[in-house]
């Protein structure tokens, strides 16, 4: 084998077989880089195509639209709307459910199947069992993700109010759909499958429930290849209206579409970012150990090129140094990468409920990577190549001229005198090559601003979670009405057991818009003074609704271009569907959801109502949850039931599966590149200095004072690193937080000391272990032959 | 037992002292036995040719390396069996080295070289005063590249007796210098050794040296094969080569 290369490429192999440790290091920030960007393109890759297969196989709708109720003859009209591919009615009614073995009331969605044959649309991926028999009304299919929560298999029953009647249903399958990939309760900020699921009835069965006997209230349909959803959306909207359609929306606003595109986007957003910081700190470190390779190398380039080699052959011989080393990275990063995508894209499949799995990542993604890992490797190496071409061959062979050190008037300064030699000889390396010193600075300061970006996460988190659930809420459970009641029922509601305070608010459906945007949202009617779940800004605290106008959050009018004192069309969705401008009285500050708050006398003003309430907010007696439980159960008024403590723990536990193992990665890749860059700096120094520090053993400094001479360089670096790493940490947090902000949730950002503390112990110790192997080698230093050799 | 010159006590001896190198197959016997006593305020001279032994001898004088048997004393303490804490005091309490290629630390001044020494010494002289000792006094804040090679070396002995060492030990010091500032260099080290009585042994391949030393020791082999006390010792001034 080596009797085949070229004496060059022997050389090439001796060279690596030298600096083995440091190609290494070098290598593992390459390999984390490209791991990086091999896990968010493949997973991006493996949702889009499992996504867009499952779609398509399970045909999902493209256009969706709500009524309260129209007539079954409609949809023949509506087939004959142009671009109509294809369509189907549904019913679709929430319900509470009580499952034996779970005290807290559930609360689920129940979807029509047609009475004969399989669904056109949105056509259920069945898991278990088989769909109901028409003529069986008692026959239902569940979700599997909430099936599996509750250990509901086909034959399973449980008892479910619908439509204020208590039934018993039976389980005859378990199935997925293409419409509940993310399955998130109606104002929910997390999936929480315990507490919310599917149901699918016969669509008889469920007629008969709600009195919906030749009526439908959803309607969803596909559309003609190259036809304009926009278009069939308002047709559908002309066509709606009048049976209290609430507007229809594209698949784009599907809800668990919605939060599935969403991720998609975002793991877009980290593939752009975060390997970059590793390549480009690979980039500068590929610069420093070419350098130095070259720099050792003078000679043997002047004598290469004294022979007749060309600059193009001495250029490329050292490229293919670069590229073996970078080759090596890259595939240590396709191996990771593949198994962190993998491991990724089955997280997602946690939350994001998929009947298959498409993994299978074609080349695009590791070509990618691999590209873009060496281009940035080669154009670190640039600097280096040209010194090795520019290089005259006469000029090579000679020694290097000696660095040239100058006193400054940093020289003669009182701090300069109280310095002893060995603190001198580092202060003047760092002066004498600033550059160099600031490059290596920065690549410590990228893993601590890794490495506090990661960390921080947690604190914002946590800040989040205090904010939101025990700052702005204080009510122990919430309540859902099934429809708007007069106020007075909070009476009826505090004379459940275990109540202690009621407060009630009013919640309509309203469309916003503001010149061309408009959104969806709540509106919230709450009394002044309300106490358990204000509105509230995080950083003024609770605040009261204005006694005329909206309060909405920053971020919706951000949203909708608008400022305190525009006016907003405000549309009702229910009710007696009134519109009017309502000025923007004030706006504030939310990490969740987009909400928007009126006075409640205002609210009933406009929805020309009395007070009417159809939510509750409540506090409990924790001694009598289990009555109030059972009370509510019993209760055909709630709809939905909605313990703050549940909230936050699923919350907690949500984020428990997901960001923790992601910061855990975070803190390994970001010690790899401390490891890679402190490794790097102190070789390539003890390697330069190897006869400086042999001179002062000579001469009777100990093994740890010339430790010190060498590792002092790198500590002062590595220490001013910090303060630098900690700005650059809150700066890409910043960035983050602003990239991963959404209309759901705006992570704000924490900078707590402790967590900038805790990045930079961690880096300093990375630091210190990669300094001890070097120390290694250094009390290894053969005094003798360094000495006998001429610099 | 060849002739002692009439110098005080014994401060360095070295008795049957072996060096045997072995690097996979071959076996490199650099010292073969050597007996020497190096007495205080002697100066001696080692000639011979490339590989017969005076460097390594020199080496493990000067505590950088361990004899493979036999023993070396400086005063009463066995350097053969010293551990790496012990020789590396001994270095610096009681030797001095001058390399043949200087070895100055380039980002130190000449005056911050010699103090680099003088800060660990126990009773070092001013660093000024040795530059001085050397000639160099105006060259005090100059760095090594701004130094001629002669000049370089002069700081080198500057910082190897600053500290007032027992021992000076020089490895071929003029070695990479022409006559006029070779003659310099001795002329520093001769000095050195008269004025502050320090023992000084010195490397040379240049047999005219040998005049300046009270012995002259000829190695062969890894063997002294010849030894020779000079009657008068010639100033480095008085030299020609």
């Amino acid at each position: 084998m080596v009797g085949l290369l070229s004496p060059l490429d022997r050389k090439l192999w001796r060279d690596l077989r030298r600096i083995w440790a440091q190609a290494m290091a070098l290598a593992l920030v390459v390999a984390s880089g490209v791991a990086l960007l091999v896990m968010a393109l493949t997973t991006i890759e493996a949702l889009e195509e499992t996504t867009e297969a499952y779609y398509q196989r399970y045909d999902f709708a493209q256009v969706f639209a709500e009524v309260t109720r129209a007539p079954e003859a409609l949809s023949h009209e509506l087939a004959e709307l142009p671009s109509v591919r294809a369509l189907e009615t549904r019913i679709k009614r929430s319900a509470t459910l009580d499952i034996e073995g779970f005290e807290e009331p559930v609360t689920a969605v129940v979807v029509s199947l047609p009475s004969r044959g399989e669904p056109r649309l949105n056509r259920l991926a069945l898991r278990a069992g088989r769909l109901p028999d028409p003529a069986r009304s008692e026959e239902v299919v569940l979700s599997e993700p909430f099936a599996e929560a509750h250990g509901l298999t086909p034959g399973g029953r449980f008892e479910a109010i619908l439509n204020g009647v208590k039934r018993e249903l039976q389980v005859v399958g378990l199935a997925l759909s293409p419409e509940f990939v993310y399955v998130i309760a109606p104002g929910g900020l997390m999936p929480d499958d315990a507490r919310f699921g599917v149901v699918w009835m016969g669509r008889d069965a469920l007629a008969a429930a709600f009195d919906m006997e030749e009526a439908f209230n959803e309607i969803s349909l596909t559309l003609l290849r190259g036809s304009d959803a926009k278009a069939a959306v308002a047709a559908l909207d002309r066509e709606l209206a009048r049976y209290g359609g609430i507007g229809a929306y594209e698949r784009a606003d599907q809800v668990s579409n919605w939060f599935l595109q969403n991720e998609i986007e975002q793991q877009g957003n980290m593939a752009g970012l975060l390997p970059g910081i590793f390549l480009a700190v690979a980039a500068f470190l590929t610069q420093m150990v070419l350098g130095r390779v070259i720099d050792s190398e003078r000679s043997e380039i002047g004598l290469l090129k004294a022979f007749g080699y060309s600059n193009t052959a001495i250029a490329w011989h050292y490229c293919k140094l670069v590229l073996v080393i970078t080759g090596a990275g890259i595939l240590i990063g396709f191996l990771m990468g593949s198994v962190l995508g993998q491991y990724n894209t089955r997280l997602y499949a946690d939350f994001y409920r998929f009947p298959f799995l498409l993994y299978q990542p074609g080349p695009q993604s590791y070509a990618i990577a691999a590209l873009v890992s060496a281009a940035c490797a080669l154009g670190g190496a640039f600097l280096a190549l040209r010194k090795a071409v520019t290089l005259p061959p006469a000029e090579a062979m000679r020694p290097p001229a000696p660095p040239s050190f100058r006193r400054t008037w940093l020289s003669g300064s009182r701090v300069a005198r109280m310095l002893d030699e060995p603190s001198r000889m580092i202060a003047r390396r760092i002066i004498r090559w600033p550059l160099r010193a600031f490059i290596s600075a920065m690549g410590v300061a990228m893993a601590s601003a890794v490495l506090f970006l990661a960390v921080q996460w947690l604190d914002s988190i946590d800040h989040l979670v205090q904010e939101f659930f025990f700052n702005a809420q204080h009510q122990d459970v919430t309540l859902a009405l099934v429809e708007e009641q007069p106020e007075r029922v909070r009476h009826d509601l505090a004379a459940l057991p275990g109540a202690l305070s009621v407060e009630t608010l009013r919640s309509v459906d309203a469309r916003i818009s503001h010149g061309a945007v408009s959104r969806r949202q709540a509106l919230i009617g709450i009394r002044p003074g309300a106490r358990l779940s204000p509105a509230y800004d995080v950083e003024k605290g609770p605040i009261d609704p204005p006694p005329q106008g909206l309060l909405i959050s920053s971020t919706l009018a951000g949203v909708l271009g608008a400022e305190p004192g525009d006016r907003l069309l405000v549309e009702l969705l229910e009710g007696r569907r009134g519109s009017a401008l309502l000025p923007v009285t004030a706006t504030f500050e939310s990490y969740v959801d987009t909400p928007v708050y009126m006075d409640l006398q205002a609210l009933s003003r406009f929805l020309q109502e009395s007070r009417q309430a159809n939510l509750a907010h409540l506090t409990l007696d924790a001694a009598r949850r289990q009555d109030f439980l059972a009370a509510v159960k019993e209760t055909p008024r709630v709809s939905a039931v909605s313990f703050r403590s549940a909230m936050v723990s699923n919350f907690q536990e949500t984020l428990g599966r997901t960001i923790f193992i992601f910061v855990a990665f975070f803190i390994l890749f970001s010690c790899t590149l401390a490891f890679g860059v402190v490794y790097n700096a102190v070789r390539i120094a003890l390697s330069e200095r190897a006869r400086e520090l042999a001179t002062l053993r000579v001469l009777g400094f100990t093994r740890l004072e010339i430790a010190y001479v060498l590792l002092g360089e790198v500590g002062i670096l590595t220490v001013l690193s910090l303060p630098l790493g900690a700005l650059i940490g809150v700066g890409l947090a910043w960035y983050l937080s602003e990239q991963f902000a959404t209309e759901l949730f705006r992570v704000p950002l924490v900078v707590k000391p402790a967590t900038l503390g805790l990045a930079a112990s961690v880096i300093l110790a990375t630091a210190l272990a990669s300094a001890a192997l070097v120390k290694r080698q250094l009390d290894r230093l053969d005094l003798i032959a360094v000495l006998k050799t001429r610099e | 037992m060849p002739e002692q010159a009439a110098k005080g006590p014994t401060a360095l001896s070295a008795r049957a002292v072996t060096k045997l190198y072995v690097m996979g197959d071959v076996r490199v016997e650099a010292l073969r036995g050597i007996d020497l006593e190096l007495r205080d305020g002697e100066m001696v001279v080692m000639l011979g040719p490339s590989g017969s032994g005076k460097s390594t001898l020199l080496n493990i004088l000067g505590g950088l390396d361990h004899p493979t048997s036999g023993t070396v004393t400086f005063r009463d303490h066995d350097l053969s069996s010293a551990n790496e804490a012990a020789l590396t005091a001994y270095r610096r309490d009681h030797v001095g080295f001058v390399f043949q290629f200087y070895n100055l630390i380039p980002s130190l001044t000449a005056r911050e070289n010699v103090a680099l020494v003088t800060e660990i010494a126990r009773d070092p002289m001013q660093p000024e005063e040795a530059l001085e000792l050397v000639g160099l006094e105006a060259r005090l804040d100059h760095f090594p590249a701004q130094l001629s090679g002669g000049e370089q070396q002069r700081v080198a002995i500057a910082r190897a007796i600053a500290k007032r060492p027992d021992i000076l030990l020089c490895d071929e010091p003029t070695g990479a210098l022409d006559i006029a500032t070779g003659i310099l260099v001795l002329e520093a080290i001769e000095r050195v050794n008269r004025e502050l009585g320090t023992s000084t042994a010195l490397i040379t391949h240049n047999a005219v040296i040998a005049d300046i030393a009270d012995r002259v020791l000829r190695f062969g082999d890894g063997r002294i094969v010849e030894e020779a006390t000079n009657r008068e010792r010639r100033t480095p001034g008085s030299l020609q080569w």
